[in-house]
């Protein structure tokens, strides 16, 4: 009774968020000595870096109030900077991914085909665009844009910047998809063939319902990537991102480059970290939830997913 | 045909795409590793202070990192990491830049590799009276590392592709030499191409190969 016990608190422990406890004992009084020592070895030399941050800061007069004051109460910089570029930046990422969603769909499930010639087409596509770097597809995009049609230099940019998040993350998300779809019990098809489903009706009813449920943590957490990737734009193309806000802003509140800059990580920060919280708890659901098959693809799978190579193996 | 690559140094961009990779990962995987060893440590204060670098660092994009790099480290405070040449001191501020963000996700990498090993493992530690330290070093990340050759494998490809970032600073590496040379010349089809072949052909045969040390390395459980 009492190893049961044990065993499943010991289980508890490893769980993904939690530091792993068992490493080391509970601390005893020699323990807490030590660690207390480690801890203020460690607290002076945090205070040392951070003084020295702020005595270079303040030799470079970056901590004069005025440069950090406008962002509290000059409503003017946030209606002129940042706000339109936090606009630009959430639009760019969510036209990315309603548009590379049902792209990268159909490339999935392309993958999954009964035809061999489907497979490897789509798979050269998949693997092709994960293997190269979202600039090059940004820069190709724009340059291929100027030279083919008459797209507007000013919306170009954001033309440039969505082709390449839609190419690259098309070809994370079918892997996702595919993921998700594997990631079901095969009872489903089973079933859905007892019943003399087609292929098509049983991806098309039982299989892709299911399979999105198990997958939006990981699409959300694909659209933290998509969001932090449009700062490219910003920086190689000149798309009026978030980043971009940083030389006119700064140019115009009197050379406060790291008051900009922090504002803006700041900014950054709080919108992925609202993403990743909402993934984490929808995927806390989802395990938890009775209704679906229980099957989920973590927002962790992502980073696998996400490399060229060979696919992953499919789970027993 | 291929005439138009006459007047550019193709290889020798790719090639400081290859020292950006190589000097950010050894980076990388040592303050990752000492990152991740602070996140599961006995001292509080440390396993705060790891966890919040990693959830900062990854929700930040490279591109304001390295940006910052140049602009705020630089420009602004005049750091220049012991370089005098322009060249010299953008390429460091991008390492700097890349190894501060790629050792975050080093870090998860390594802790889900801590993960898995066996709790049994630790404990047979603790009962021969090994300390912390002694168990991290001698039982925990021999066989952490052995597993998570794979999920390395991912960030080494995935960072290798983060470093066209760095032409946002105008290091002179291969996406810097491919915006110039659509700008100058009339082949964008031709010069795309040849700029994808020359990741493909770094990313590819990595994951290739690693993926297959990962299997030939991996703790048989």
């Amino acid at each position: 009774m009492r190893r049961t016990g044990s065993g499943r608190a010991a289980k508890r422990r490893t769980d993904r968020d939690e530091a792993p406890t068992v490493l080391y004992d509970v601390p005893g009084p020699r323990a807490r000595r030590r660690n207390l020592l480690w801890t203020l070895l460690f607290l002076a030399a945090l205070a040392a870096v951070v003084w020295w941050v702020i005595a270079g800061l303040g030799a470079k007069n970056q901590l004069e109030a005025e440069k950090w004051e406008p962002f509290l109460t000059d409503g003017r910089v946030w209606q002129t900077y940042l706000l339109p570029a936090l606009k630009n930046t959430v639009i760019a990422a969510a036209l990315a991914m309603l548009l590379a969603l049902p792209l990268g769909a159909l490339l999935g499930i392309a993958r999954l085909s009964d035809h061999r010639a489907v497979r490897a087409g789509a798979g050269t596509v998949v693997e092709f665009f994960r293997a190269i770097p979202v600039l090059i597809l940004m820069l190709f995009a724009n340059a291929a844009y100027a030279e083919f049609t008459d797209i507007s230099p000013e919306t170009r940019p954001l033309y440039a910047v969505v082709t390449g998040l839609v190419l690259y993350n098309a070809s994370v998300l079918a892997e996702v998809v595919r993921a998700g779809i594997l990631a079901l019990p095969a009872g489903q098809t089973d079933a859905a063939k007892a019943i003399g489903m087609r292929k098509g009706q049983t991806m098309a009813y039982v299989l892709l319902p299911q399979s999105v449920t198990a997958m939006l943590p990981a699409l959300i957490s694909q659209l933290v990537v998509i969001v932090k990737d449009t700062a490219l734009g910003g920086a190689m193309l000149g798309f009026a991102e978030l980043l971009a806000s940083v030389r006119p802003m700064s140019a115009n509140y009197g050379a406060n480059t790291i008051a900009c800059f922090t504002v803006v990580a700041v900014l950054f920060v709080l919108l992925n970290l609202a993403l990743t919280t909402f993934a984490a708890r929808l995927e806390r659901r989802l395990r938890r939830g009775k209704r679906s098959t229980g099957a989920v693809v973590t927002a962790e799978a992502v980073d696998d997913l996400a490399t060229p190579g060979e696919p992953p193996a499919p789970k027993p | 045909m291929f005439d138009f690559l006459e007047g550019y140094d193709l290889l020798g961009a790719f090639w400081v795409t290859v020292q950006l990779t190589f000097w950010s990962a050894l980076g990388s995987l040592v303050w990752g590793t000492l990152l991740a060893a602070m996140r599961v440590g006995p001292v509080p204060l440390m396993r705060g202070f790891g966890t919040a670098y990693v959830t900062v660092v990854r929700n930040i994009p490279l591109t304001v990192i390295i940006v910052f790099t140049s602009l705020g480290l630089f420009q602004t405070l005049g750091i220049s990491l012991g370089a005098d040449r322009f060249t010299t001191i953008n390429f460091r501020l991008a390492v700097l830049g890349l190894t501060a963000y790629t050792s975050a996700f080093v870090c998860e990498a390594l802790r889900s590799g801590i993960n898995t090993v066996p709790l049994g493992q630790v404990e047979a530690a603790r009962a021969i009276g090994l300390s912390f330290p002694q168990i991290l070093r001698i039982i925990v990340l021999p066989q952490a590392f052995r597993s998570v050759v794979g999920p390395l494998t991912n960030v080494l490809i995935a960072l290798t592709k983060n470093t066209t970032v760095a032409a946002a600073i105008g290091v002179a590496e291969a996406a810097l030499l491919m915006r110039e040379m659509i700008e100058n010349e009339a082949q964008l089809i031709l010069i795309s191409a040849i700029f994808a072949f020359g990741y493909i052909c770094l990313t590819l045969p990595t994951g290739l190969l690693l993926g297959r040390l990962a299997k030939k390395v991996a703790v048989k459980r």
